[in-house]
C-alpha cells in the first residue's frame, strides 16, 4: 500500500486491472513504470477482448511512465537561430539548418498533432498554416520560419471550446485512424479563408470571374482538399464536415449509435 | 540529408554572388522539389541560400503586357486578378499543378527551375545521367510509361513535370534574369530549358548563380479562348501523363492565331508548332484539329511502355481546342463531368 502512493493519480479501478492481469508484475510496474515486456505478456495472458476493455487505463499508465523531456539535440550542424510564434506563443530556439518545421514541432516543441506521413510532400498528414496558408512542414526548413505565425491543431481550438472544424469532422466522423486528421483539419480551415478571398482551383467553372466569397461544391472541396490523402477512405465523410463549416446551414448527420441515438 | 550551409541574402546582390562564387551552392525558394530531393540524397548542395523574402514578389503591368515577379508564389499568381482576367490560360495551368499546400509554398522561379525528373532519377540505387553523369539511363530500356515521346535521346528520356512552364510555353513568356556585375539577360521561354542531348545533368541554360527576377507576358487576345486540359492517372494531385495549353483566336470561325503547348511528353514544355502551323487560316472544326493533332503527333518517337501517349495526345490536343473555342470553362471537356454535383 505504501508503493501506491507513489502513483496517487493510479485509480483504483487501473490498478486493479492491472493486478488481475500480473499479479506477480505489480510491483515493479509501480515502482519502475510498464515496460514492453509486460506489455507482451499482458498480450500474451490476456485475449484481445479482455485487454481492450483495460487498454485506456493502461495507456494512461503509460502516459505517465515515460515523461517526454524537453532537450537539445546533441550536436547541431550548421545551427541557425529562430524566433518565430507557434500557436500565439514566442520561441526561440537554434537548429540545425537541415531541420524541418515538421520535425521542429515534433521533436523540440513537443507538439506531436501534425503528423509524419511520407515525409515527402505527397501524403499532407504534415499540414500545418504558416502566415494564414496552408503549407506542408515537411518540406519546409525550419530557418525559413523566421519571424513566422505557425498555427498547428493544437492552436485551433480555444481552451477547451473545439475549432468548428474539428467539431464538424466529430459530428461527421470525418476519420478512421485519425492519423491524417490533424493535416485535413489544418487544411480545412485555411481553405474557408481561401473560399472567402474568392481564390480560384483547377475545378473552377471560370477563373476569369473573380467573386469573392464563393460557395464551394462537393466537386471544388475535394480538388481544393486533394493534397490530404486519407488511406482509411473517410473522404465523403470529410466533404461532409468541411460543407457543415463552409455552409450556413446544419449538414445531416449520416451516423448513429447501435442504440438509435446520435 | 547532408549537412549544408544556410543563409538568407539581405539583397539580390548578395545572393548572386554567394552561389556564382561556389559551385555547391543553390538557390533555395519554396524547397518543395529541392528539399525533397536532398532528403533522397539526389540533390546535395552544400549551401542553399534563401531567395524567398527577395522583393521579387509583385505582379504587375508592363508595357502591354504583364511582368511576374520570381519570388511570388504559384497560389499568388494564379489569383492575381491581372492574371486571371488577361493570361486564364496561365491561372489555370498552375491550379492544375501539385496541391494548394504546395502551391502556397512554390515559388515561379523555382517552379522554372524544378527538376526535370523520372522514378530513375530518384532513386539513388539505380543509373541515371542526369543525376551521375555516364551511368547510362535506367529508364531508356526500362519501365518507361511516363516517359517522353518526343525530344528525348539515348541520355534520358525524362518529362519535365511543370504545368505552369507549358502555359509559359504557349504563351512566349520571356524569362528575366540576373547574374554577377548587375548582368542582365532575356531569355524567350523556348529557350530556358533543354533537350537532353548529351548533357541531361542541364535541365536549363541558366549559368551557376544566375537568378531569375521575373518572367514577362507579352500583351495577348487568347483570354476569350483558352484551356489548359491535363489528363493523369487520378483526378487531382498527380502528375500530367499528357497535358495541353490550347490558345486560339479567330475572326468568325476562321484561325487567325493559335497556341499549342504540351506538358508531360518531354524533357522540357513541347510547343506544337507543326499543328499550330497547320491550322493557322483553316477553320475551327473538329476535323481539323484531328488533322493538325495528327501532323504533330507522326513526328513522336514513343518508347516500350508509352506508345499510348501519341493516341493520348492526340485526343487531348483536340480535346484543349475544343475547350478553348467554348470559352475555357472547366468541365465543359472533361470526361468524368457526371462526376459533378
Amino acid at each position: 500500500m505504501e508503493e501506491q502512493a507513489k502513483l496517487p493519480d493510479l485509480t483504483e479501478a487501473e490498478r486493479k486491472a492491472l493486478e488481475e492481469l500480473m499479479p506477480d508484475e505489480m510491483s515493479e510496474i509501480i515502482t519502475s513504470g510498464i515496460k514492453r515486456r509486460h506489455f507482451l505478456k499482458l498480450f500474451a495472458v490476456t485475449g484481445a477482448s479482455l485487454l481492450a476493455a483495460h487498454l485506456l487505463g493502461i495507456e494512461q499508465l503509460m502516459a505517465r511512465s515515460a515523461p517526454i523531456e524537453q532537450q537539445a539535440p546533441v550536436f547541431i550542424e550548421n545551427g541557425i537561430n529562430i524566433s518565430f510564434k507557434v500557436n500565439g506563443s514566442p520561441q526561440h530556439l537554434m537548429v540545425d539548418s537541415r531541420m524541418t518545421l515538421l520535425d521542429t514541432l515534433r521533436e523540440r516543441l513537443n507538439l506531436t498533432g501534425s503528423k509524419k506521413g511520407c515525409d515527402h510532400g505527397q501524403c499532407g498528414a504534415c499540414t500545418v498554416i504558416v502566415d494564414d496558408r496552408r503549407v506542408l512542414s515537411c518540406l519546409t526548413l525550419a530557418a525559413t520560419c523566421e519571424d513566422k505565425k505557425v498555427t498547428t491543431i493544437e492552436g485551433l481550438a480555444t481552451g477547451n471550446e473545439l475549432h468548428p472544424m474539428q467539431a464538424s469532422f466529430i459530428k461527421h466522423d470525418g476519420f478512421q485512424c485519425g492519423y491524417c486528421t490533424p493535416g485535413q483539419i489544418c487544411s480545412a480551415v485555411a481553405l474557408m479563408d481561401e473560399a472567402k478571398n474568392g481564390e480560384a482551383s483547377y475545378v473552377t467553372a471560370n477563373v476569369r470571374n473573380k467573386n469573392k466569397s464563393i460557395k464551394l461544391s462537393d466537386e471544388e472541396i475535394r480538388e481544393r482538399m486533394s493534397g490530404n490523402i486519407c488511406r482509411c477512405g473517410a473522404y465523403p465523410n470529410i466533404v461532409d464536415a468541411i460543407r457543415e463549416v463552409h455552409g450556413d446551414k446544419a449538414v445531416a448527420q449520416v451516423w448513429q449509435f447501435a442504440d438509435g441515438t446520435i | 540529408m547532408r549537412p549544408f550551409k544556410y543563409s538568407t541574402a539581405p539583397d539580390p546582390a548578395t545572393a548572386i554572388g554567394l552561389v556564382s562564387a561556389n559551385p555547391t551552392a543553390k538557390y533555395l525558394g519554396g524547397g518543395t522539389n529541392l528539399v525533397d530531393l536532398m532528403k533522397e540524397d539526389v540533390m546535395r548542395p552544400a549551401e542553399l541560400v534563401d531567395v524567398s523574402r527577395l522583393k521579387y514578389a509583385k505582379i504587375e503591368k508592363k508595357g502591354s503586357g504583364v511582368s511576374i515577379g520570381a519570388t511570388a508564389t504559384n497560389a499568388f499568381t494564379a489569383n492575381d486578378d491581372l492574371i486571371r482576367e488577361n493570361y486564364p490560360l496561365l491561372a489555370m495551368a498552375i491550379l492544375a499543378g501539385a496541391s494548394a499546400q504546395i502551391r502556397n509554398m512554390a515559388t515561379n522561379g523555382g517552379n522554372l527551375n524544378q527538376r526535370t525528373r523520372c522514378s530513375y532519377f530518384y532513386d539513388v540505387n539505380m543509373p541515371c545521367n542526369k543525376r551521375e553523369p555516364g551511368t547510362g539511363c535506367g529508364a531508356l530500356h526500362g519501365v518507361n510509361k511516363n516517359h517522353a515521346i518526343f525530344g528525348w535521346s539515348e541520355k534520358c528520356v525524362a518529362t519535365y513535370p511543370s504545368d505552369m512552364a507549358v502555359a509559359l510555353a504557349a504563351l512566349n513568356a520571356v524569362v528575366q534574369v540576373e547574374g554577377v556585375n548587375n548582368t542582365k539577360r532575356s531569355i524567350p521561354f523556348a529557350d530556358f530549358h533543354r533537350l537532353p542531348g548529351d548533357h541531361p545533368e542541364l535541365d536549363n541554360n541558366l549559368k551557376q548563380g544566375e537568378f531569375i527576377t521575373s518572367i514577362d507576358l507579352p500583351a495577348n487576345k487568347f483570354a476569350e479562348k483558352s484551356y489548359y486540359l491535363k489528363i493523369r492517372e487520378r483526378s487531382s494531385y498527380a502528375f500530367a501523363l499528357v497535358s495541353v495549353a490550347a490558345a486560339l483566336v479567330t475572326d468568325g470561325n476562321k484561325i487567325k492565331e493559335v497556341r499549342i503547348a504540351l506538358g508531360g511528353v518531354a524533357h522540357k514544355p513541347w510547343r506544337a508548332s507543326v499543328a499550330e502551323q497547320w491550322l493557322i487560316g483553316k477553320h475551327a472544326t473538329e476535323a481539323n484539329f484531328k488533322a493538325a493533332a495528327a501532323a504533330e503527333l507522326k513526328n513522336a518517337q514513343p518508347l516500350q511502355h508509352n506508345k499510348y501517349k501519341v493516341a493520348l495526345a492526340a485526343k487531348a490536343i483536340i480535346r484543349a481546342l475544343e475547350g478553348a473555342m467554348q470559352g475555357g470553362a472547366y468541365g465543359t471537356m472533361e470526361a468524368d463531368s457526371t462526376s459533378k454535383n
